[in-house]
């Protein structure tokens, strides 16, 4: 039944689908992650400030992002990023950035949506009796964000933020639509140059579910491990 | 920004000579939209059925229905496209292969499937945490008053699952029109492919993106608002309503 099947071509290519492909899935993953979670946590700080000035601007930042399918968002930051680029250097020209910069500001603006999101209901799990206790010991706001809300908030919401960030990983394989060299678009390549597009895509397929399966299991573990006892 | 717009190009004709730009992201949306719901057909379907095996007293079927779940959720949507568009032509016999490259609207079809099975998944994931969320009591009860399990579920759980998951499920529903957007990367020229194609061909590239975005609100914004009425009339008096997993897209 394998006879027309050439599963060496995987074998082959192991070094460029790896080296290539999947250090800038990961590093995109990772690196997106964190400016998701600190961009997410500003947002949500300011969707929870109460000043009309702040809430409106995350709010709507925030549902736009969550409205649209993130292949139509990844397009607009294609095209988008050079001009941001001009706008910051002031240049005369749009600011040519390359293919990983333009895919972490896309993958770090829009998935600081969904942590903002994650992190504002973790800051609302907090009991509201600690922030007027701290407040009448004299804290100040930024203090008492930073000493006695966050802290509890992020790691009340650690499971949920891991869960997100597989999702994000999941999600790199859409640069493919701006023909980018992640994981996904090494292996399109091989397939497409060799003709092996069935052993290429099932490879990838199977690469992507054991990463995602054991990164959520993982998360699973920690969660039983983590959870505060009340 | 040193960007020259034109906001009139929505009325000029198309390279396909027949229709103006702005009728192609019509022609667009309405892909999208009948993808989206023959997908949430599937997904709705499917995801029950799983959701509700996951939760029977059967290991066997709880088991396999979380192989499904785990075999579905964790490829993403984009690979399990290919899968479907490139891989199972290739291994199904010939003949099969064969008629599956030449059907008419093929991407149409493939989407439908890959976009239903993927989200069934998550709809399953919904209905399974639905149903553990109900208290012990009522499934004890309908088995003690002599209901079988078919029936315990058909009248008893699902009901009242389905009321409760309304709210979850609607945020599905809006990610199975958003997720179909992966579909142009098979060839469908759903509205975010028409956007593309508009920007490549006029070189109007933020007001193609503009158009699209503000056609996606206004479907979210419709979507979003038609089931809340439904929401508001099936809610279950005295549920807080249904904490829902935060995280997904």
């Amino acid at each position: 039944m394998f006879a027309n099947y050439d599963f060496e071509v995987i074998w082959r290519s192991l070094p460029y689908l790896f080296y290539q492909g999947m250090t800038f899935t990961l590093l995109l993953t990772a690196l997106a992650t964190l400016g998701g979670i600190v961009i997410g946590t500003l947002l949500a700080l300011m969707r929870l400030s109460g000043t009309a000035v702040l809430t409106v601007p995350a709010a709507a930042y925030v549902n736009l992002m969550r409205s649209v399918p993130f292949v139509l968002m990844i397009f607009w930051f294609y095209f988008l990023v050079p001009y941001i680029g001009q706008w910051v250097t002031r240049s005369a020209q749009p600011v040519q950035v390359g293919a990983f910069a333009s895919c972490l500001v896309t993958f770090t603006l829009f998935e600081a949506a969904f942590f903002c999101e994650i992190m504002r209901a973790g800051i609302q799990s907090i009991p509201r009796g600690q922030m007027a206790a701290a407040q009448a010991l004299g804290m100040t706001y930024p203090t008492v964000m930073g000493y006695i809300v966050l802290p509890q908030a992020f790691r009340n919401m650690v499971p949920v933020l891991l869960t997100q960030t597989i999702i994000l990983f999941q999600d790199t394989s859409l640069v493919y639509v701006i023909s980018v060299t992640d994981f996904l678009g090494a292996a399109s390549k091989v397939a497409e140059r060799d003709g092996r597009l069935v052993e290429m895509y099932t490879f990838a397929a199977v690469v992507y579910f054991i990463i995602s399966l054991a990164a959520s299991r993982a998360v699973g573990g920690l969660q039983r491990r983590i959870a505060i006892i009340r | 920004m040193n960007y020259h717009w034109n906001w009139p190009i929505f009325w000029e004709l198309s390279p396909d000579g027949v229709h103006t730009y702005f009728q192609t992201l019509l022609l667009g949306t309405a892909w999208t939209l009948t993808t989206a719901a023959c997908a949430w057909i599937i997904a709705l379907t499917l995801g029950s059925l799983v959701g509700v095996l996951r939760t029977t007293p059967f290991a066997a079927l709880a088991r396999a229905g979380d192989v499904y779940v785990e075999l579905f959720r964790n490829v993403p949507l984009l690979v399990q496209m290919f899968l479907w568009y490139f891989v199972l032509p290739e291994i199904v016999p010939r003949a099969f292969g064969t008629w599956l490259k030449q059907l008419p609207n093929g991407s149409f079809y493939t989407a439908v499937v890959a976009l239903g099975l993927y989200m069934s998944a998550r709809v399953a994931e919904q209905i399974r945490a639905g149903i553990l969320s109900l208290p012990r009591g009522q499934r004890q009860a309908a088995l003690a008053l002599g209901l079988t399990l078919p029936q315990t579920y058909a009248y008893v759980l699902l009901p009242m699952t389905y009321r409760i998951v309304m709210p979850p499920l609607t945020s599905e529903l809006l990610n199975t029109i958003k997720n179909s957007a992966v579909a142009l990367t098979i060839g469908l020229m759903e509205l975010t492919a028409r956007a593309r194609a508009m920007q490549e061909f006029s070189f109007q590239v933020f007001e193609a993106f503009t158009a699209a975005t503000i056609i996606y609100i206004v479907i979210n914004i419709v979507v979003t608002f038609a089931m809340r009425m439904l929401e508001r009339r099936i809610a279950v008096p005295g549920y807080l309503g249904f904490k829902a997993p935060a995280a997904g897209h």
